[in-house]
């Protein structure tokens, strides 16, 4: 018999509930209950980042946690990061350094330098190479991601 | 036509939606009543099957349906799937059944089908399926497959061979006879598999009393996928249509046609349901096509100069279970020997055999990194033998700048003599070698061992035949509002065809590149393609996208000027607008001069023209563009621990006219990391049983950021003079030479102790064992 919950949480800044057994994990929650197919699975087995969201602004992987442990909590997912069609200062430069191909890692590549950048303004491609190497992309070879993280850091570090 | 957008660095078009989560990949689409599927799979290498008990499966609450292929119906009972690429030299052609019949070849092979109303019932069902199986002998290791007493992959075949090819060309016993050296080497290659961060997925929805089946399916091939479904169902193609939607990289293995594209078709005809299918990670492991093994004995005659007389070669090579794929593997691997070298004998024999593996499918360069490393093996091998430069061995032997086109001597399965258009080796090596400084390596390396550090510097080149037929096509069309509609049977897994393919129509149309709408991967929607594999695509689907714009450009002059009583060699094209040139007056839209070749209401059509302001191309390129580069790695070995750091890597590359630097940047620099991957990390283990024993990301390393070293690039275009825009392919040219490369530099580096690798992914156990090993001999330990 399915052990089923309601859950409440915020989601890019809205709040949001849905029905859950508990034993789905929020990636599947995000993705089939919300219709938030932006964060992406790669592996369920919280090796390759892809499913990486924002929890109360920490990078987690939604395959390792379960949709109810987020009850009550505030989440980020790639949705969320652009204001309507303006992409955000880390998806900008994505964009201009071909921080992506195939875009199946990039969420959870956006997601991770998104929360590593506000922790590290000024960071090095040492440090941007450390912060993602839980993130495994296939395409790029992680050199224009690194690139796009250093114009990220600098761009927000111009912001008022 | 004025090129404002080719050779520009121009920001993908694709990237705003994948950016912000909008993409659509086969996982994210959902369907009204959608089903789901999970695969029973075969826990043994080999094995019999005497029967199937699904009622406990079939009893949980939300399952749907259990499917083996008895179940699939009387027409399927015996089916095996079709012979994709038939090549005469095939001895047993054995394909699978889509679910196994009696006889399991592979741990991973599909057995059943679970459907339910959600995934996790479908998993929890999926485990009660009960199977009757007897195991059968497992034949694992491809270097025994001959031996007589070898266990067969297939219980009732005769024996293990898949094929045998034998190129050879020239005089190679004399070759041999007269030479002043002969160097041998044996050595056993690996690649691994495919590992897109997206695996693959199915979903399919039969509409009977309508247009009939739809199929998305995360695939390199969607009109194969038609095709092999056309032929299995024995349908017409008209009531099968195969969409790729965004798909999460390829690499190879995703081109082939699957089992899964088969059953869930049906799956979805039988319930009268649409069913989704999404590979597991640790399916991947077993269930996606991946490159095997290859073992390989090479012999090289060369003169006192160290220039090649002859070579030598027999490999055994892996084709795991099945034979989905025909022989293109071992054909990617034979054909591009002798490399970029001038060779003037050949003789090298293939055996192609069984094992209880998955099977054997392409992975990014497919078997050119095989035959890069063979050629660079006997280059080495030379240039250790003879203590001689081995850039200056290199150089000796390459084909001249003046030698092009030029005959291989080898010779395609068809007959066909291998002739590389164009190219300059000693460029690419020379340009190489100055972004390497490899001038000052020798002194970096010294300074080093004073330090009791250990640098080793190494370089590979290659040949990649790109670009090969028959065909890709385009339709673009100018639509009422202005904006032009380019749709193209050409599949894209994150390469940038959009971008590209938009770069080149804009230009040709004098046109803004956000007026392009883009469709692609669709047989619904554009009626002939072939796949993405084989850097193909930028050649064919480009240059029929430049032919179809061209005439498209052709009709709006032709039509403007007799609108506006002008000569077409006075009119231009600019901003979406013909003018008569230096008159600011005459001018007709695009949009308008298509909505009077479209007049819906009223109107005629203008005398002599056929409808639309659009036009379809196909190419047909003949030959193959021959793209080329020299690739040079240095690293440091940690002899206490067998680490490879990498330092540095650089590449001089070769793909002709480029037509978006940062593309074809991301491409070269995506490719040597696999190439990395492939030299240092990823390994697929076996056990003596054919059990897979890394099916993990813990198990199996792919690369990863922390690893990875500067990747340096400097370009050569030499335009392939086969194809109007004198293009060649960039797919796959980072991958070839990557492994031969590392492998190279890890010897320099080791050189003090001698030490020879004749196997890769190289781990740092491996190059322990070979330092104890070597230890013993204190004549050449450093200081």
């Amino acid at each position: 018999m399915a052990d089923n919950r309601t859950i409440t949480l915020q989601v890019n800044g809205k709040r949001r509930s849905g029905t859950t057994e508990t034993r789905t994990h929020l990636g599947d929650f995000l993705r089939d209950e919300l219709g938030l197919t932006g964060t992406h699975l790669g592996c369920e087995h919280g090796a390759c980042g892809a499913c990486t969201v924002l929890v109360d602004d920490e990078a987690l992987r939604s395959c390792l946690m379960l949709a109810v442990q987020a009850q009550g909590t505030s989440i980020t997912t790639i949705e969320g990061l652009s204001d309507g069609a303006e992409l955000s200062a880390v998806q900008q430069a994505f964009r201009e350094h071909h921080g992506l191909q195939c875009g199946f890692c990039t969420p959870g590549m956006v997601i991770s330098l998104t929360a590593f950048l506000k922790k590290e303004p000024n960071p090095t491609e040492r440090s941007i190479r450390e912060a993602i190497s839980g993130n495994i992309c296939r395409c790029t070879g992680y050199q224009a991601i690194v690139k796009a993280g250093l114009k990220a850091a600098s761009v927000l570090r111009e912001e008022p | 036509m004025a090129d404002r957008y080719f050779g520009e660095s121009v920001e993908r078009r694709e990237d705003p939606r994948l950016l912000t989560g909008h993409g659509n990949y086969v996982a994210d689409i959902k369907l009204a009543g959608m089903a789901h599927a999970v695969f029973v799979r075969s826990p043994y290498a080999h094995a019999h099957i005497a029967g199937f008990d699904c009622s406990a499966a079939e009893g949980v609450p939300g399952v749907y349906t259990v499917l083996t292929l008895a179940g699939l119906g009387e027409k399927y009972a015996d089916k095996r799937m079709a012979e994709t690429y038939p090549a005469p030299n095939i001895k047993q052609a054995i394909r699978q059944y889509p679910l196994a019949k009696d006889e399991v070849c592979y741990a991973g092979e599909p057995v059943a089908l679970v459907v339910a109303e959600s995934r996790a019932i479908a998993e929890d069902a999926a485990a009660l399926v009960d199977i009757d199986y007897t195991p059968l002998p497992a034949m694992v290791d491809c270097a025994v497959a001959l031996e007589a007493q070898a266990p067969r992959a297939h219980a009732s075949s005769p024996d293990n061979i898949v094929a045998q090819l034998h190129n050879c060309y020239g005089d190679t016993d004399k070759a041999f006879t007269d030479a002043a050296h002969v160097f041998k080497r044996r050595f056993r290659q690996h690649r691994g598999g495919c590992h897109a961060v997206e695996c693959r997925g199915v979903l399919a929805k039969d509409d009977p009393y309508g247009d009939g089946l739809t199929v998305w399916s995360s695939t390199q091939s969607p009109y194969l996928v038609r095709r092999v479904l056309a032929r299995h169902l024995e349908e017409d193609e008209s009531r099968l249509r195969v969409i790729a939607p965004d798909v999460g990289g390829g690499f190879g293995p995703k081109a082939g046609v699957y089992a899964e594209e088969i059953v869930i078709a049906l799956a979805a005809r039988i319930l009268e349901m649409p069913v989704k299918w999404i590979e597991d990670r640790r399916e991947h492991f077993t269930a996606t096509n991946q490159q095997g093994d290859q073992v390989w004995q090479i012999e090289v005659a060369a003169n006192e100069a160290g220039k090649m007389l002859g070579l030598r070669g027999h490999i055994i090579a892996d084709n795991g279970a099945y034979v989905p794929y025909g022989l293109r593997l071992p054909f990617s691997t034979t054909i591009p020997l002798p490399g970029p070298y001038s060779l003037p004998a050949l003789d090298v024999r293939m055996d192609v055999v069984f094992t209880n593996t998955t099977a054997n499918s392409p992975v990014r360069g497919a078997g050119r990194p095989n035959a890069a490393f063979a050629m660079e093996r006997a280059i080495e091998a030379i240039a250790r033998g003879l203590n001689l430069d081995p850039a200056a061995v290199r150089a000796t032997n390459f084909v001249s700048v003046d030698q092009f086109p030029f005959q291989s001597g080898n010779k395609a399965p068809t007959g066909a003599l291998i002739t590389y258009d164009s190219g300059d080796f000693h460029g690419c090596l020379d340009k190489a070698l100055l972004l390497a400084d490899y001038a000052g390596f020798k002194e970096r390396q010294a300074a080093a061992r004073r330090d009791g550090r250990y640098l080793g510097i190494g370089m590979s080149s290659c040949v990649e035949d790109t670009g090969r037929g028959p065909f890709e096509g385009a339709t673009i069309r100018v639509q009422p509002s202005g904006k032009v509609l380019l749709q193209t049977g050409a599949a894209g897994q994150g390469q940038g065809h959009q971008t590209v393919f938009s770069q080149i129509a804009a230009d040709e149309l004098g046109i803004d590149i956000d007026q392009v709408e883009y469709r692609s991967a669709d047989t619904g929607m554009f009626p002939h393609g072939i796949a993405t594999v084989g850097s193909r695509v930028a050649v064919n689907a480009g240059n029929a996208v430049s032919k179809a714009a061209s005439q498209v450009r052709d009709k709006a002059l032709q039509l403007a000027a007799s609108l506006l009583q002008a000569d077409t060699a006075d009119l231009e094209l600019v901003d979406g607008m013909v003018c008569i040139k230096s008159s600011a007056e005459a001018r007709l839209a695009l949009a308008d001069l298509a909505a009077r070749l479209n007049p819906i209401v009223g109107g005629e059509l203008p005398l002599g023209m056929e409808p639309g302001l659009e036009a379809t191309a196909y190419t047909d390129p003949q030959g193959s563009a021959t793209a080329s580069g020299t690739n040079v790695a240095e690293v440091e070995v940690d002899i206490g621990t067998g680490e490879v750091r990498l330092i540095k890597y650089s590449v001089a590359h070769d793909c002709g006219r480029i037509i978006n630097p940062l593309l074809v940047n991301g491409q070269i620099e995506g490719g040597v990391v696999h190439g990395i991957g492939n030299a240092l990390f990823e390994r697929m283990h076996y056990d003596a049983d054919g059990q897979p024993l890394s099916t993990n990301y813990g198990e199996y390393l792919l690369p990863l950021a922390t690893e990875m070293p500067p990747i340096e690039i400097v370009h050569q275009e030499t335009p392939s003079p086969l194809n109007p825009l004198g293009v060649k392919g960039a797919g796959e040219g980072g991958t070839i030479p990557a492994a031969a490369a590392i492998v190279t530099a890890i010897e320099n580096a080791l050189e003090p102790w001698g030490i020879i690798i004749d196997d890769y992914p190289v781990d740092p156990q491996t190059i322990c064992a070979l330092l104890d090993a070597a230890g013993s001999d204190s004549a050449h330990a450093a200081r």
